[in-house]
């Protein structure tokens, strides 16, 4: 074995590599808040819409679930301009990735609003709630709560897998990254290190999450443990 | 001078439905072999390996799959000198991939068996890989189905980045074909649309099955 790695070139290109981890968090938070505000409408949809709705809902969730990202990516980014539908790489990457972060979110949803205990949602009725009164009071802070860690872990999901947005040029990290390695020969040095960024950003990211779930839910309470680690 | 989408585009997209199913079921047999020793290693009394297991998990865990792959397919490059096949990358890739994820799954299994049936076998004569392989593990695979099989989705669906390296699968034969035909708004959603059978069958039959087992076990569903 005659190869000698050189970090240092790496270095060199620090501000790029920089550059692009920015683009992968400032796409990831942007594509968490859309995404998850187009879930919370999905699962009261799914939950107390009509039924051509909810199943409409339903059909979304198990589209976006059982196919890949990559192909999710493709249709929006090369088959919707043969219907006048243009965009950039990285307009196209967000949109993908809060389309399919809006799937699982509203899956995961969805089995929050069903542990909301009955008796409450009875309650809701007696007082002569509304339909969106009882998920706006009752249910959705509760169903929150229940399924934080389950979407802390997506959203890291979501972090990670930004990185197949490189695969329609979108430049985030793994773009930037492929541009340098290509014309620096130094593919590993460049993967290497890149991949350290992301498992930086991954732990940071959990640790954040972990933060705001407890200054949300545990803080002052008597109790400690719904977070599942 | 372009194409159109025919019969025989086709059956080249429906061809490379075999690649996709090959690679997920490599990477799941040797995911599992890895996994089992993976969540073996992470329930053990022995900190070290513990330790060695859980960073592992946690390294896969909190890194791009596509970086692994590029990872895998430019470090065997510069450690061989040799300019390699996609193949023999993608395959070690999704196994460590698979690796990680099915022996935290399992781990999982494991630790979810009641500390009486641990102390039970301990009491039996019965060497601590008996106590193992005849106690611990028959109950925790039981366990465990629900949550691989839906792995498994999410491995199928993960094979398509092979493509991004150069590997001839489903996704891959799609775009392929775009070059040809020029016809995106056709191929694209054919293609989803074969993922899509591939996965929601076993996406059902993870739902049905850990129905079953929350049944067996006395996880009843809420009134």
């Amino acid at each position: 074995m005659k190869y000698v790695f050189q970090f240092g070139i790496v270095r060199d290109h620090l501000p790029e590599l920089i550059h692009g981890a920015w683009l992968t968090l400032q796409l990831s938070f942007s594509a968490f808040g859309l995404g998850f505000a187009l879930a919370v409408v999905l699962a009261f949809l799914r939950d107390a819409g009509p039924t051509p709705v909810r199943r409409a809902v339903g059909a979304y969730v198990e589209l976006v679930r059982n196919t890949p990202f990559l192909v999710q990516l493709f249709i929006i980014y090369f088959s919707l301009p043969e219907l006048g539908i243009r965009m950039e790489a990285t307009t196209a990457a967000l949109i993908g990735m809060s389309l399919n972060f809006a799937g699982y979110a509203t899956e995961i949803l969805r089995s929050g609003i069903d542990a909301v205990p009955n008796p409450q949602i009875e309650a809701g009725h007696s007082l002569g709630f509304s339909r969106l009164e009882i998920f706006r009071h009752i249910i959705v802070f509760q169903a929150l709560r229940t399924v934080y860690p389950a979407l802390a872990s997506q959203f890291v999901l979501l972090m990670l897998g930004s990185s197949i947005v490189s695969a329609i040029s979108a430049e985030e990290l793994t773009g930037i990254t492929n541009t340098l390695q290509s014309t620096t020969f130094r593919a590993f040095e460049f993967y290497f290190v890149a991949t350290g960024m992301y498992l930086a950003m991954a732990l940071g990211a959990r640790a954040l999450l972990h933060a705001v779930y407890w200054s949300a839910f545990e803080r002052g309470q008597p109790t400690r443990g719904a977070w599942a680690r | 001078m372009s194409r159109d989408f025919d019969w025989s585009a086709f059956l080249f997209i429906l061809g490379a439905v075999r690649w996709t199913i090959v690679l997920s079921l490599i990477a799941f047999a040797g995911g599992a072999i890895g996994g089992l020793v993976l969540a073996i290693a992470r329930t053990s009394r022995f900190v070290v390996l513990r330790g060695l297991a859980a960073v592992y998990i946690g390294v896969i865990q909190g890194t791009p799959v596509l970086m692994q792959l590029f990872i895998v397919f430019y470090g065997l490059a510069v450690l061989t000198g040799l300019r390699i096949d996609p193949w023999p990358a993608v395959t070690i890739a999704f196994t460590m991939y698979a690796a990680a994820f099915l022996g935290e799954i399992w781990r999982g299994a494991i630790q979810a068996i009641p500390r009486q049936q641990w102390e039970a076998a301990a009491a039996l004569p019965l060497s601590p890989v008996a106590q193992m392989r005849n106690v611990i593990l028959p109950q925790a695979f039981r366990i465990a189905i629900p949550p691989t099989v839906g792995f498994l989705v999410q491995l199928i669906k993960g094979t398509s980045i092979a493509s991004i390296i150069g590997f001839v699968e489903l996704t891959r034969a799609g775009q392929l074909i775009v070059n040809v035909t020029f016809q995106p708004m056709i191929v694209y959603p054919i293609i989803a649309a074969l993922y899509f059978a591939l996965c929601w069958p076993l996406s059902l039959a993870a739902l049905r099955l850990e129905g079953r087992i929350d049944a067996a076990l006395g996880i009843g569903k809420r009134p």
